[in-house]
């Protein structure tokens, strides 16, 4: 397993841990220590949204550990992200207890207003935060095997494969919209007090949500670094560029898809759970094939199969959208968003890391080349005359 | 009723006043059976009338009795007018008027114009039990009005509550009646009446069951599973059997309606995806911007009625032909620009075609909502395309036929296109081995853009007619773009004929869960099973075989 681990880590990924972690470490920190209004302070709103971000980017890293390196293109990955955000709203839910609206010990708000005779089977445990973090991993995993399962075996690929987690993301969002389904309806689950006793809304609480993302991130990334560069990740990529071919020669093509595919699922459910907290509210409309999508386009511009781009693609995108359309350019942010996915795809297939590689990689290899023929000559010792 | 307060007031004693009913419509019918057999005389007309000027309650009712039977033409404009408070009496002078809906007033005895309302004129009044008579004496007219359809309707009210003495009236109506339906209806209502009667004889009332059960819909079948207590052997059997006939004839009627509801939804899937058929069946580009190619054609057609509205308004009825071709030009030239512009550098790579479709489809998603506003748009109906008509108990309504029709043209137009056409010829022969095809001197370039177009244009054909029948808003195309994928994967890449079987298996399928499983989860079930038929058979219901499959 060591080396494994330190096979992982060639000097971009430690340079992204090391940013990731000054990041999770710096931004609580000034938050909640400089005076508010100072110029180094990052004001609340801010963490959170970073926060989010964090989140955004470990969905990213799960939809590019599929797409970059296994060549599966899901269009329902959101649905993942969030069963899992749905799992800890539960949690959230639960944690009210009496000071709802209505205050009701046992039942959430809205089980109260739906005329809900006792809780649901399905909340029983959620009240316990282990149980809840369990199923924030377990829940995705297990639809993400199931689905796998009969995707995989019966060798559906490509775009048929893609259409169909588009379908099965569509149906969770009719599915969790009906009121009788007991996920809150069309609002979702929301109006959240504490979560482990902590308030949600206090600022050390939110700090330390920001941090959790952060180092959640970098745990994500570094299994994403692992599965990749090992010899797993290389029959993943076999898998990515010739499935047919890998299948010939003798590799069970499909566990190692299902595997990865679970995996994938699990990250985003995660991602989904520190979300929710952070944002303060779980609704159908996560559901909503668009925002998957919006996920993939993420990786795209950020540069499918580096791991790095995708989380970057992330957070510059979302960056982006949270800028245009909190200004006046907010009716043109749809055009924008439309134009960087046809842009991205036409002309910058390989996204920013990947082009930055492209351009970065051959320049760095001439340098090293000049730099040791250089040396060579300074010590005054001839190229070895390697036609000999 | 004008002052309903007062009426919704007596529900306080239900039984009483259902006693009291009974009583005074049991009096009524007596004086009805008199006006029927006898010829009315002028002077008890005249004189019940101005019995009203009395402004007693007891003369009132007295003159309602008697004018209801009069027969007289003026009879229903006099009680109506009496239940509206519309009825005024002159006391000195015993003159009673009606002042009409539209103003005018008329004296009640002889049906003159007068100018105006004498000055010492009141309203007659009425306490709620003349209202009561007021009501039954308008139903027992209305059996008697002149218009065959007022007839039916009142039978049809009296068939429903089986009033037993409702009968003479039925009898002396039915004698006299010379319309097929209101016949009908006199002869059902009879059925219904002698059916609950109690001394009825057994043949009459196996006549009336089967009378009940030649009806066979949900009114008559609720009339027989009403007849309760002690019966004799040979009615219950026969009222048994006749419920269970009419049950199973409801139950095939309910299964005609719910296919006929699936085959309209299974052609408006197929509208939509017909198009999608020729981009991602036929050339394998997946187009998430086909919803988009929808929606334009829903503008034109909208565009196209605007103009028309406000330049010539009499051509409104032929706004739909104009727009048809107008949509395929519009959609199909953006198609063909889109080809030319972005799908074309993206060929043999799926997955990225369908990353920049879908960012296509936010920008002309956009463009339409920044251009048009984000609220629907008001598309109207053709007056050929309004209405609706009835297929023995299921309700078909024009605009869907018309859907369905347009959509079976536009399949049998595009199959015989791919059949005889030059161009079909090098789309098919392209889209079968590409290479070939430019070896034989095929501009497949060329072809590829006209493909693409063709399937934009067809697109764009569907949004006229979905215009007709959803909101015309920039998120138009969106609600169809799951359906339409489904429709295609399912029924199989490549093949229109499986569009087509996909298209109305889906629309059938999806109709029948419904009443069972409720529109959502009905909608949900349909997806899951389409995610587990693809498992069994990754390429659909009819797939191609052979080596193009794999490429």
């Amino acid at each position: 397993m060591p080396h494994l681990l330190t096979r992982s880590l060639d000097r971009g990924a430690t340079i992204f841990l090391i940013v990731v972690a000054a990041c999770g470490v710096l931004i609580p920190l000034s938050n909640l220590l400089l005076p508010a209004g100072s110029l180094l302070q990052v004001p609340t709103y801010l963490v959170a949204l970073f926060g989010k971000y964090a989140c955004y980017a470990v969905l990213a890293l799960s939809i590019d550990l599929i797409w970059g390196y296994c060549g599966i293109l899901s269009l329902g990955h959101g649905a993942f992200f969030a069963l899992g955000g749905y799992a800890m709203g539960m949690y959230l839910m639960r944690q009210i207890g009496s000071r709802g609206v209505y205050g009701n010990p046992l039942l959430p708000d809205f089980m109260v207003f739906l005329n809900y005779p006792k809780l649901p089977w399905y909340w029983h445990g959620f009240d316990m935060f282990a149980f809840a973090a369990l199923m924030v991993i377990l829940v995705p995993g297990l639809l993400a095997f199931c689905f796998g399962w009969l995707a995989f075996r019966s060798r559906v690929t490509g775009v048929y494969l893609s259409i169909i987690t588009q379908a099965m993301t569509y149906a969770l969002l009719l599915a969790f919209f009906r009121n009788d389904f007991g996920f809150g309806g069309n609002n979702g689950l929301t109006d959240f007090k504490d979560i482990l006793g902590f308030n949600v809304q206090a600022d050390g609480t939110r700090a330390a949500l920001f941090a959790l993302s952060c180092l959640t991130l970098m745990i994500a990334f570094l299994i994403c670094r692992t599965v990749v560069t090992s010899k797993l990740g290389k029959v993943l990529i076999a898998v990515r560029d010739a499935e047919s071919r890998t299948r010939f020669l003798g590799y069970r093509v499909e566990s190692y898809k299902l595997f990865v595919f679970t995996l994938s699922a699990c990250m985003a459910g995660v991602a989904g759970a520190l979300y929710v907290p952070q944002v303060g509210i779980i609704n159908p409309s996560e559901f909503a094939p668009g925002n998957s999508i919006e996920a993939v386009i993420w990786v795209a511009v950020g540069g499918r199969g580096t791991l790095i781009g995708a989380a970057l693609g992330a957070v510059v995108v979302n960056y982006a959208k949270t800028y245009f359309t909190s200004g006046p350019l907010a009716p043109y942010w749809l055009f924008m968003l439309g134009a960087m996915f046809i842009l991205v795809t036409l002309l910058l297939p390989k996204g920013i890391v990947g082009t930055f590689n492209a351009w970065w990689g051959p320049w760095k290899a001439r340098r090293s080349t000049l730099n040791a023929a250089s040396a060579a000559a300074e010590d005054g010792v001839s190229e070895p005359h390697m036609a000999e | 009723m004008s002052n309903p307060p007062h009426y919704y007031f007596c529900r306080g004693r239900p039984v009483v006043a259902n006693v009291f009913d009974r009583l005074r419509s049991l009096v009524l019918s007596v004086f009805l059976i008199g006006a029927l057999a006898l010829p009315a005389f002028a002077g008890a007309f005249e004189d019940a009338i101005a019995k009203f000027a009395n402004d007693e309650f007891s003369d009132t009712e007295e003159a309602i009795g008697t004018v209801a039977t009069s027969g007289n033409p003026l009879a229903f404009a006099i009680i109506s007018a009496l239940g509206d408070g519309r009825l005024s009496a002159d006391p000195d002078t015993k003159k009673v008027f009606i002042t009409q809906e539209d103003g005018n007033v008329i004296d009640a005895a002889t049906g003159a114009a007068v100018d105006k309302l004498p000055d010492n004129a009141v309203a007659v009044r009425l306490n709620n039990r003349l209202r009561r008579t007021v009501e039954a004496a308008l139903g027992g007219l209305t059996l008697l009005s002149p218009d065959p359809n007022k007839r039916i309707a009142a039978a049809q009210s009296v068939f429903k509550t089986h009033d037993e003495t409702m009968l003479p009236v039925i009898d002396g109506a039915l004698a006299k009646e010379t319309n097929k339906g209101a016949k009908l209806a006199f002869t059902e209502a009879r059925a219904a009446i002698l059916l609950f009667k109690a001394d009825a004889t057994d043949a009459e009332k196996l006549e009336a069951i089967a009378t009940i059960k030649a009806r066979g819909d949900q009114e008559a079948l609720a009339l027989l599973t009403g007849l309760t207590g002690e019966q004799p052997p040979a009615i219950a059997r026969a009222a048994a059997s006749a419920t269970s006939a009419i049950q199973s004839n409801l139950a095939l009627w309910s299964t005609a309606q719910n296919a006929w509801y699936g085959l309209s939804l299974g052609s408006v899937l197929l509208l939509a995806a017909i198009g999608l058929a020729i981009t991602f069946g036929v050339m394998g580009v997946i187009n998430m911007a086909h919803g988009e190619m929808v929606m334009l054609g829903a503008y034109t057609t909208f565009v196209v009625q605007e103009i028309i509205r406000t330049r010539y308004p009499g051509l409104f009825d032929y706004s739909l032909l104009i727009a048809v071709p107008l949509a395929f030009l519009v959609a199909g030239a953006i198609g063909v620009v889109i080809e030319r512009t972005i799908i074309r550098f993206l060929y043999g790579r799926p997955l990225e075609t369908l990353l920049a479709t879908w960012g296509l489809s936010l920008v002309l998603q956009q463009a339409v909502r920044t251009a048009f506003g984000p609220t629907n748009r008001e598309v109207g109906n053709p007056s050929w395309m309004s209405g609706a008509f009835e297929l023995g108990q299921i309700t078909i309504t024009y605009n869907r036929l018309w859907i369905l029709c347009f959509t079976l043209a536009v399949f049998a137009i595009l199959l015989a296109m791919l059949r005889y056409t030059a161009l079909g010829l090098e789309m098919r022969a392209v889209t079968q081995n590409r290479r070939m095809a430019a070896s034989m001197g095929i501009a497949t370039s060329r072809v590829d853009a006209l493909t693409f177009g063709l399937g934009s244009g067809i697109a764009g054909i569907a949004g006229v007619a979905l215009s007709q029948i959803d909101n015309v808003s920039p998120n138009l195309g969106q609600s169809y773009i799951i359906d339409s994928f489904m429709v295609v994967v399912f029924g199989g890449v490549g093949n229109l004929w499986g569009t087509l079987v996909g298209a109305f298996t889906l629309g059938i399928a999806n109709k029948f869960l419904e009443p069972v499983a409720g529109a959502v989860l009905g909608k949900i079930a349909i997806l899951v099973l389409i995610i587990l038929f693809i498992q069994k058979r990754p390429r659909g219901l009819f797939a191609l075989k052979g080596r193009a499959v794999e490429a």
